[in-house]
C-alpha cells in the first residue's frame, strides 16, 4: 500500500495539451475514482500514473519515489483494462500467475498465490480454461485476480466494467468495493459513469478538458457542486439548471428568465453581479405547492415517478416518490425542498454560497 | 403456395432434383465444378499422365509405367537437384522468416512515414521477377558487378568475385537473391498479423513486469503463430517450385550446382525435347509439395485457445 501524489502534471500528444496541471493526493488505503466525459483526461491521467505513457512536466509520487522515468514494471502496481487485457493463449491460471511465471518463481509459489485470489473471485474452478471459454463478468474476475496475485502498492482499474451488461455491471461494482474493504490497497479506478464513481468511491475527482473540477467524497460532491459542470455531472437524472436573476426586492427569491419565480430559501449574503442559474435536483421537488410543471412525459419506474415537463417553457426533470397519473398537457403543482438548492453565478460558473 | 405445388414438381426427375436441398446444391456447384475439373484437374492429369510415358516433342509417347522414375532415380542430375531444391528452400525460407520477422517488428514501432516506409518494403515484390532477376544477373556478373567493385575499391578484395561461376557462390548468390524477392510478402503478412494483437497486451505484461524480450517471447510469438504457419507455408511452397529466377540468373550452372527441380524438369522436356521425363521429375515434386502442406495443416492447426465456446 502506498500514496500516490500528482504535482502539477501536464501531458501533451505532439503539440495537443491534454492534461493542464493537475494536482492532487490520494491517501494510504484509499478508493478513488477519476470520472469526467469521455476526452476529459482521466484515462491519460491513469496511463500516466501506470508509466505507459510519459509524463510532459510535474511530478508523479508513489509513496515517497517520483516515478516519472520508472519503467511500469518497477513501479509495483497492477492495472485492469477496460478490454481486460488477458493473454488469450494462456489459461485463467497461467494469467493469473503471469507476473510470477516472470519472474521465475517456483511453480509451488505460483499455486499458493493464485489459489486464494481465485478462491475470492470464485474461480477455482475455472482456471484451466482459456479466456475464450468465458463469460464476460468472468473474464473480468480473471482481469481483476491478475491485479491481486501481484500484491501491488497501487491497483488501477481503466473503465473495466464498461463491458459488462447494465446487470452484471451493478454486481460487479459491489464486488469491486468489497474487494477493496477486504484488501484495503490504494485504488484509483476510471470511469465515465457517475453512478460508479458515487457508489463506490471514498473521494471522486471530477475532471473535464484536461483540468480538476472539483475533488471531494460522493455526497459533498452531491450537496455542494463547486461548479455548473460538477452540478451537471453528478446526480441521475440530472440538475435542472434555469437562468435568471435574484430578485432585487427579495434576495431569497430567485426569478428564472421565463419570469418563473423560485425559492432560494435563506437571504444570500452576496448577490451575484450579473445573472445567475438556478440548479435544481430532480429530487428536490415534492408535489403538492405552487410552481406549476407543464406535464410532458411521464415516466414510471415503479419505486419512483418521473415527470418531464416545462416550467415556463424550460425543460425540467422531476422525480417524485409519488404515483403520479398526470396526462401530456396537465399541470402539477409541486414545491421546492430548499435545502437542496443550487446557485450559480452565471458568468464564472461558480457556485453562489446560499 | 405449398402442397400443390410441391406434388406437381414431385412427378419429374428435374422436379425432384430442384425440390430437394442437395440436388438444387449440386446443380448450382455444377459451373465451378466444370471450371476447376478444366483448368486444374485436366492439365495435372495430363502432366502425371506424361510422365508415365515416353513422349517427346513430336513424336505421342507411349505408356511405359514407372520406367521414367526408376531411370530418374538412378540420374546423378536429378538426385542434385532434388538436393539443390531442399538446400534452396530451406536456407531461404529460414533466412526470409527471420528477416521478414525483423523486419515486420520495426515497421510495427512508431516510426515517422510509416506507410511510405511500407510501401518501399513491397517493392521487391511487386516488380517483375524477370526483372528484378536481370537486376541481380548485373549485380552478380563476373566482370563489372558491383559488389565486387565496391570492395575492390575498399581494398578488401584484389580480382573480382566469381559469383555465379564458382558453384558455391552461385548458390549463395541465388539464394539471396531469392531472399530479396521474398522478404515483402513474408514481412507484410507478419506486420499484418503483428497489428491484430491488442496493444493492451503488451503494456499488461510490462505492468505485470515483463522485458521486451520476455514481451516477445511470452506475448507476441505465441499469438502470431498461426500467422506464421499460414505465410510460412505459402512461402516454402513459392520457394520449393521456384523457376524464373534460377533461369535467368543462372539456368542451372555452373555444373548443374544451382539447377532446381523446376529448372531442370523444364530443361529436359523442353529444349531436350523429352517431355515425359520432364514431367515426370515436375511430378516428383508433389510428394514434397504435399508434404509441407500436410506439416502446416496438422503441425500448425488452431490452438485450443483459438478455438471458443466448448471445454
Amino acid at each position: 500500500m502506498a500514496t500516490v501524489g500528482f504535482r502539477n502534471v501536464r501531458k501533451a500528444f505532439g503539440s495537443v495539451e491534454v492534461l493542464h496541471g493537475v494536482s492532487f493526493d490520494i491517501e494510504e488505503g484509499e478508493f478513488v475514482v477519476l470520472v469526467g466525459p469521455s476526452g476529459c483526461g482521466k484515462s491519460t491521467l491513469l496511463r500516466l500514473l501506470a508509466g505507459l505513457e510519459h509524463i510532459s512536466s510535474g511530478d508523479i509520487l508513489i509513496g515517497e519515489r517520483v516515478v516519472n522515468d520508472m519503467p511500469p514494471k518497477e513501479r509495483d502496481i497492477a492495472m485492469v483494462f477496460q478490454n481486460y487485457a488477458l493473454y488469450p493463449h494462456l489459461t485463467v491460471g497461467e494469467n493469473m500467475g503471469f507476473s510470477l511465471t516472470l519472474a521465475n518463481r517456483p511453480k509451488s509459489e505460483i499455486a499458493e498465490k493464485v489459489g486464494p485470489a481465485a478462491e475470492i473471485l470464485g474461480l477455482s474452478n475455472l482456471l484451466d480454461r482459456y479466456p475464450r471459454q468465458l463469460s464476460g463478468g468472468q473474464r473480468q474476475r480473471v482481469a481483476m485476480g491478475r491485479a491481486i496475485v501481484r500484491d501491488p502498492q497501487v491497483f488501477l482499474f481503466d473503465e473495466p466494467l464498461s463491458n459488462l451488461d447494465a446487470k452484471l455491471r451493478v454486481s460487479m461494482r459491489a464486488e469491486v468495493k468489497n474487494l477493496h474493504q477486504r484488501l484495503k490497497t490504494t485504488t484509483v479506478y476510471v470511469t465515465h459513469d457517475q453512478i460508479e464513481a458515487m457508489t463506490m468511491a471514498d473521494r471522486i475527482v471530477v475532471m473535464q478538458d484536461g483540468i480538476v473540477e472539483q475533488i471531494g467524497a460522493p455526497l459533498e460532491l452531491y450537496d455542494s457542486p463547486a461548479n455548473l459542470f460538477v452540478a451537471g455531472f453528478i446526480g441521475s437524472p440530472a440538475m435542472n439548471m434555469l437562468s435568471g436573476r435574484i430578485d432585487p426586492d427579495n434576495s431569497s427569491r430567485f426569478i428564472s428568465k421565463e419570469g418563473v419565480a423560485l425559492p432560494i430559501g435563506r437571504p444570500l449574503v452576496e448577490t451575484p453581479k450579473g445573472g445567475a442559474i438556478y440548479g435544481l435536483r430532480p429530487e428536490a421537488m415534492r408535489l403538492g405547492g405552487d410552481v406549476r410543471l407543464k406535464v410532458e412525459v411521464v415516466e414510471p419506474t415503479g419505486s419512483e415517478t418521473h415527470v418531464i415537463g416545462r416550467l415556463g417553457g424550460v425543460e425540467v426533470v422531476g422525480v417524485f416518490r409519488d404515483r403520479i397519473e398526470a396526462r401530456p398537457g396537465d399541470e402539477i403543482g409541486f414545491s421546492i425542498d430548499t435545502t437542496a438548492t443550487h446557485l450559480f453565478d452565471a458568468a464564472s460558473g461558480k457556485r453562489v454560497s446560499i | 403456395m405449398g402442397k400443390a405445388t410441391t406434388s406437381a414438381r414431385n412427378g419429374t426427375f428435374l422436379g425432384r432434383l430442384t425440390g430437394s436441398k442437395n440436388g438444387l446444391g449440386l446443380i448450382f456447384m455444377l459451373p465451378a465444378a466444370t471450371f476447376l475439373l478444366c483448368f486444374l484437374t485436366y492439365p495435372l492429369g495430363l502432366g502425371v499422365w506424361l510422365g508415365f510415358t515416353d513422349t517427346r516433342i513430336g513424336r505421342a509417347g507411349e505408356f511405359i509405367g514407372l520406367e521414367n522414375y526408376i531411370w530418374l532415380l538412378d540420374d546423378p542430375v536429378f538426385r542434385l537437384s532434388v538436393f539443390n531444391t531442399i538446400l534452396y528452400t530451406s536456407v531461404a525460407s529460414v533466412l526470409k522468416f527471420g528477416l521478414g520477422l525483423w523486419l515486420a517488428l520495426l515497421l510495427n514501432e512508431k516510426l515517422p512515414m510509416k506507410s511510405l516506409f511500407r510501401a518501399i518494403i513491397l517493392l521487391p515484390w511487386v516488380v517483375p521477377t524477370v526483372l528484378s532477376a536481370l537486376a541481380f544477373w548485373w549485380i552478380f556478373d563476373s566482370q563489372f558487378s558491383i559488389i565486387s567493385w565496391i570492395l575492390m575499391k575498399w581494398g578488401w578484395i584484389d580480382t573480382p568475385i566469381n559469383f555465379l561461376g564458382d558453384p558455391t557462390n552461385a548458390r549463395a548468390a541465388v539464394i539471396a537473391a531469392n531472399v530479396w524477392r521474398g522478404i515483402p510478402f513474408v514481412a507484410i503478412s507478419l506486420l499484418a498479423g503483428l497489428q491484430t494483437i491488442p496493444a493492451s497486451l503488451n503494456e499488461a505484461a510490462a505492468l505485470d513486469g515483463a522485458t521486451s524480450w520476455q514481451r516477445f517471447r511470452r506475448i507476441t510469438l505465441p499469438l502470431l503463430t498461426p500467422i506464421i504457419a499460414v505465410v510460412m507455408t505459402f512461402s516454402v511452397l513459392f520457394t520449393f517450385t521456384d523457376f524464373q529466377l534460377i533461369y535467368v540468373l543462372t539456368r542451372g550452372g555452373p555444373v548443374n550446382a544451382t539447377h532446381l527441380m523446376a529448372t531442370l524438369s523444364f530443361q529436359r522436356a523442353i529444349p531436350g525435347g523429352q517431355l515425359g521425363e520432364g514431367a515426370a521429375i515436375a511430378v516428383a515434386m508433389i510428394p514434397f509439395l504435399l508434404a509441407a502442406i500436410l506439416f502446416s495443416f496438422f503441425g500448425l492447426q488452431r490452438r485450443k485457445w483459438q478455438q471458443g465456446g466448448a471445454d
